[in-house]
């Protein structure tokens, strides 16, 4: 397996490939739902510093507040992807991202900004949120707290080591949809359909 | 059974149990699966670390996944219970179970996109009340995640594209389109209730409950104790995969339930649970005494 540090270069994202399994280390932001439409709203300068070459993890974390007032990520798995699809390509274009994390993959218009802007989809194995939590040793600070709630606020975390697997890289390939197109086929055999 | 405002506790435990704690024929299920991907493939890898964190969340009493999900919960009470006060015990628990981190604040006010904060809302926990002749009260929860929910859908047969008629045939291309369509995303390795008939109303419902029996259980009825082997064997045959990465385990289980249908519906309704098949239960006798339910 492959490590990589964040924040990283064009280049080394275009090394990657569907199938590679590598480990991040270094400093990313959450975000989802809520987060990606504001992200597009307007551009939001002060947290551009914090996605530039670096990544967004769709994830929407348990959270414990301590008496320091600082934070800790009780469980912190992946949340789907796909939901972002509208403003994926458009938030990594428009913020310089290096990647996402999520699961279940992205669509077409996704799988061309990555190609467009050297980004690759990362994928966290979902549910994962115990051994996901652990690689997060750090919770740096977050933003829109109030307005969105806990899931929804954007969490800028240091991660160390943590676990993801490329299913959709720079160059247009993509496992989910090597995935789908063998499945149906096997359906269509299943249900006696003329493959 | 324990008198009103007594069970908060229990039901607190209750939550606790089903969020951290996968259940053994889960587990088990996971295990066998492992055992069927290649070591070092993305499958094999994935289910590593499903097994991994299955163990973590235990040994240190925390969330398994961090979308701990919708409570769904059905209680049997005997006659003379309140179920007012026991669903108002239940939400009370909810909320304590959010502030002591087992569940994620999870309920989001559909209008105007703020989170309650304290995990309940208009509708969660979603509560069930069936009176029964035994002294003793017994509840049974899962905890149902978000992403697997988007996942769930519902056919009404004949469906022309499907070739699905309305009859068990008709059932099973129902059932293997949906986990066709699923992909990974409902965070495959999953189990299936599926409900055969009923109502738009009913069959939601009544596609949970099926998530309640054991994944090694065998249907009293024999064509769909067939059926439900079949549709494991076939829907794991599509090649989906842990996580959609490609491989042999797609499916853990798949339970179907019955219920009877006008002459002008025949709906397939099926529910997708993610691995993360947090079910737990408990019985509260009319002394108070607690026995946890596997």
């Amino acid at each position: 397996m492959a490590e990589l540090k964040l924040p990283v270069s064009e280049e080394t994202v275009r090394k990657l490939k569907v199938g590679d399994f590598v480990e991040l280390t270094g400093r990313m932001i959450t975000g989802r739902d809520a987060a990606h439409t504001w992200l597009m709203k307007e551009y939001r300068e002060d947290v551009a510093p914090f996605m530039k070459d670096s990544v967004i993890y769709h994830c929407g974390p348990v959270v414990s507040a301590n008496d320091d007032g600082s934070y800790d990520f009780v469980a912190a798995g992946p949340t789907t992807s796909i939901r972002e699809e509208p403003y994926q390509a458009d938030v990594i274009g428009r913020y310089g991202l290096r990647g996402v994390i999520g699961k279940g993959g992205m669509g077409a218009k996704t799988l061309a900004g990555l190609a467009e802007h050297g980004a690759v989809y990362l994928h966290a194995v979902g549910g994962a949120a115990q051994v996901l939590a652990r690689a997060i040793p750090r919770v740096e600070r977050v933003f829109m707290l109030e307005e969105f709630g806990v899931p929804e606020a954007l969490w800028v975390i240091e991660v160390d080591r943590f676990p993801v697997m490329v299913t959709m890289d720079s160059h247009g390939g993509s496992l989910h949809d090597q995935v789908e197109e063998h499945s149906q086929a096997k359906l269509r055999e299943l249900l006696g359909f003329s493959v | 059974m324990g008198a009103t405002g007594t069970n908060t506790e229990t039901f607190v435990e209750l939550i606790r149990r089903a969020s951290t704690e996968l259940p053994a024929d889960v587990a088990e299920a996971l295990e066998e699966g492992r055992k069927g991907e290649e070591d070092g493939g993305l499958a094999g890898i994935a289910l590593n670390t499903i097994l991994e964190n299955v163990k973590l969340a235990r040994d240190i009493s925390a969330p398994i996944c961090q979308d701990t999900g919708t409570p769904v919960v059905w209680i049997h009470h005997p006659v003379g219970v309140s179920t007012r006060a026991l669903k108002t015990e239940f939400e009370t628990a909810v909320r304590e179970a959010t502030k002591r981190k087992f569940l994620r604040p999870n309920a989001v006010n559909t209008l105007t996109g703020s989170n309650t904060g304290d995990g309940a809302g208009r509708g969660i926990p979603f509560v069930h009340f069936e009176e029964w002749d035994e002294p003793r009260i017994e509840v049974r929860m899962i905890l149902k995640g978000g992403g697997s929910e988007n996942v769930g859908t519902q056919y009404k047969l004949p469906d022309t594209k499907l070739g699905a008629g309305r009859d068990l045939e008709g059932v099973r291309r129902a059932v293997l389109d949906a986990v066709f369509q699923g992909q990974g995303k409902g965070c495959a390795p999953g189990v299936l209730g599926v409900c055969v008939g009923g109502d738009r109303v009913s069959a939601f419902e009544h596609s949970k409950r099926q998530l309640l029996r054991p994944l090694k259980d065998t249907n009293p009825v024999p064509e769909l104790a067939e059926l439900e082997d079949r549709l494991l064997r076939e829907g794991n045959e599509l090649g989906i995969g842990p996580m959609g990465f490609g491989g042999k385990t797609t499916l853990l289980g798949v339970k179907i339930g019955v219920l009877d249908r006008l002459p002008a519906c025949y709906f397939v309704t099926v529910t997708y649970m993610c691995w993360a098949d947090r079910k737990a239960g408990v019985s509260i006798d009319e002394r108070g005494e607690v026995t946890w339910l596997s």
